[in-house]
């Protein structure tokens, strides 16, 4: 059983599907942070609008997000959604050929949104409340005093959870295997069915992950160096 | 009863203790002052070895506390300790807090660690608060159970690091009224601290100390009517005023 | 909608109780079981990590950190699978999907839950350890009569939410087919199947109810214990001057 032999996992067609399998989470990841991250900085925003059926329909939002386990988002998603789509609109997703992954990421995205939104409005909440009356004692408008003042300084602040998000979110893209999509979990169970060699090719996939989690980490560091080296906080 | 043989301390370029060369004897009140940063706290927290020392030798009762035979725990149980901001255990009652260690450390039986604990209350006042949590009391409260734990054990050694440093004026007349107490009734006692009306009352010996050395040693008297170094006398004149 | 209502009546009692008592435990019971053996195995296990990442023997140190980071680097479903592989290895025979999702969880959760404990037992003021180590106790003993005891308390909250993750990820079960919550659904899904967005809907309301009530709770714990440490620390604070 010990005789690891990792090189007839790592060529030709398993190797194929290992690379696609890692550009395949790695892309699920990027879309998934950028829309989240944007998605999140909206969230926040109405949240704090005061407009009291917004203020509440962002905290079910968040409310949902938090409570429910992100498979089972994926799921009403992938599965339950599009009974509800009228017909023209389900030829069209699926006329893409890559309806799971769209719907991987729509869930993913929309989950890490409700997260992020949260460490971001800890951030904020952190800040003296004397900011934003400065700001707005300057005759900036609302969104302008948000924008120019208050997020970038709760941005700050909220890095370190900021990057456990993302983290969180690199690993949550393994769960779109449930619903087919061939990122590198699912590429690993493959490689081991047809191989029989389990251990090679759950070792592959963990290389992977560990890999990318600490480049993640290490770039969350060192971002969050660079936004304090102007010495505040 | 406790020696201090060219004992030095640093980190990295800091001198923190330099050229420590003391004798304590037992029965010895001895009050370590000085301006802040001076070293003093560092110098009596390297006694039960709460800080290292780099070079030299400290000895307690005659063995050296570094030598290889030596129980830290036990050398620790038989110096008492008392630390500017109490640091007493908050999750307990104040009568637990002096049970605890000599129940876990010498074995003693609750009902004898109890009445023990009591008597100590008694002594400085604190019995009435046998049941209170350290939340409840105040800062002159908090000092003296912490005194009466550091007693429970029965040490023959107090060492005290700036007792009422951290308490409000009129608090902080309770605290050195046990001290004096426990002077008078023959304790070996070094004390840390600013109040110089304790250490012309009972002192023995006043050491002066300024960037990690001493600088003077004397009797109270001699020390605050005719300081011999000139930083000690800038520092007497300057608590003058 | 009235299907919402049809699909509970008629399959309400797979969702909560799988087969039993017909067969197995499954459904909601299941995943509920199944959380809280997670939360008792893991807890004394993560008290130990906590501790030994707290450690100042490097032998204890690196090798405990080491593990808590490449656990936390991997997606539990990996950490399943790995489970799936290596348990019957160890044992030396075939394991059920339960005990295998249990493993998975447990070592998911000591490198979650340890580093909660890790970070009560340093947000803990030095002073305490100080404190208690010149009374002459030892590191054993400060650790059980002093330390663990705030810390604990004090990491309650963070605990809990802890054991609601757990109660979240008992649904990653489905993928190796462990009858909880999930699967359940699943199966409905495919009996009824024309009803899927109803379906995964009482799935994702019962899983809210469940966690969004435990979530309340912890709130409410932690406002407890926030506003007995502020009572404590300001009436302290009242007759202390604030340190040199």
């Amino acid at each position: 059983m010990l005789s690891l032999n990792f090189s007839s996992v790592l060529h030709g067609q398993y190797l194929h599907w290992f690379l696609l399998g890692a550009i395949c989470t790695l892309l699920l990841f990027a879309v998934s942070w950028v829309i989240g991250f944007l998605l999140s900085l909206i969230v926040v925003a109405v949240r704090s609008s005061g407009a009291r059926f917004l203020v509440a329909a962002a905290a079910g939002f968040v409310g949902y997000h938090r409570n429910v386990p992100e498979l089972v988002q994926l799921f009403v998603w992938y599965f339950g959604v599009p009974q509800l789509l009228p017909a023209t609109w389900q030829q069209l997703i699926n006329n893409t050929g890559n309806s799971e992954f769209i719907f991987a990421t729509i869930a993913l995205s929309l989950n890490v949104a409700a997260y992020m939104s949260e460490d971001l409005r800890s951030g904020i909440r952190s800040l003296p409340s004397a900011q934003l009356e400065a700001a707005r004692a300057l005759g900036l408008s609302y969104i302008s005093s948000m924008r120019k003042v208050i997020l970038p300084q709760a941005l700050k602040v909220a890095v370190p959870p900021l990057v456990n998000q993302s983290l969180g979110l690199f690993k949550s893209t393994s769960l779109a295997m449930a619903i087919g999509v061939a990122e590198m979990t699912y590429v690993s169970q493959q490689v081991e069915n047809e191989s029989f060699r389990t251990f090679e090719a759950f070792a592959v996939a963990s290389i992977f992950y560990w890999t990318v989690s600490f480049l993640i980490m290490g770039l969350g560091t060192v971002w969050s160096k660079r936004l304090n080296m102007d010495g505040t906080r | 009863m406790i020696t201090f043989e060219n004992v030095e301390k640093w980190y990295g370029e800091y001198r923190a203790l330099h050229e420590i060369q003391e004798t304590i004897r037992r029965g010895e009140v001895v009050v370590i002052c000085g301006p802040s940063g001076s070293g003093k706290s560092t110098l009596i927290r390297t006694i039960n070895r709460l800080e290292p020392i780099n070079k030299g030798r400290i000895t307690v009762n005659g063995r050296d506390i570094y030598a290889s035979g030596v129980n830290v725990n036990k050398l620790r149980s038989e110096i008492g300790f008392v630390f500017q901001h109490f640091n007493l255990f908050p999750h307990m009652s104040v009568l637990r807090n002096l049970m605890l260690a000599p129940m876990d450390v010498r074995g003693v039986t609750g009902s004898e660690a109890r009445d023990r604990a009591m008597t100590l209350l008694q002594k400085v006042g604190m019995a009435h608060k046998a049941d209170a949590y350290p939340g409840q009391l105040s800062g002159g409260q908090q000092q003296r159970a912490a005194i009466a734990r550091a007693l429970a054990m029965q040490p023959p050694v107090m060492l005290f690091d700036e007792p009422t440093s951290a308490l409000d004026p009129e608090m902080v007349g309770e605290v050195l009224q046990v001290m004096k107490q426990l002077a008078k009734d023959g304790m070996t006692m070094i004390c840390v601290t600013h109040e110089m009306g304790f250490a012309r009352e009972v002192a023995d010996r006043i050491l002066f100390m300024d960037e990690g050395t001493v600088l003077e040693r004397a009797k109270p008297h001699d020390f605050f009517a005719n300081p011999e170094h000139p930083r000690a006398q800038k520092f007497v004149s300057d608590i003058r005023h | 909608m009235t299907d919402l209502f049809h699909i509970l009546h008629d399959y309400g009692l797979l969702l909560l109780v799988g087969q039993f008592p017909q067969g197995p435990l499954g459904g909601l019971a299941l995943t509920l079981c199944l959380a809280v053996a997670g939360l008792l195995i893991s807890f004394p296990l993560a008290v130990l990590v906590g501790i030994a990442r707290t450690s100042t023997h490097t032998v204890i140190y690196l090798p405990v950190s080491v593990a808590v980071h490449l656990i936390r680097g991997l997606p539990v479903l990996m950490i399943i699978f790995w489970a799936y592989f290596i348990v019957p290895l160890a044992i030396g025979r075939s394991v059920s999907a339960l005990t295998t999702v249990l493993c998975a969880l447990v070592v998911y959760e000591l490198a979650f839950m340890g580093e909660v404990i890790r970070a009560g037992i340093q947000a803990l003021p030095k002073g305490q350890i100080e404190a208690a180590r010149s009374l002459g106790l030892n590191g054993f003993q400060v650790m059980r009569r002093v330390v663990l005891p705030q810390a604990l308390f004090h990491m309650l909250p963070s605990i809990l939410n802890r054991f609601i993750s757990l109660i979240k990820n008992t649904s990653l079960g489905y993928i190796i087919s462990l009858n909880e919550l999930t699967y359940s659904a699943y199966q409905i899904n495919i009996q009824l199947l024309t009803k899927p967005f109803q379906v995964y809907t009482i799935l994702a309301v019962t899983y809210f109810l469940i966690c969004w009530s435990l979530g309340q709770a912890m709130t409410r714990l932690e406002r407890r214990i926030q506003a007995r440490r502020e009572r404590t620390a300001a009436y302290v604070e009242s007759t202390i001057i604030a340190s040199a």
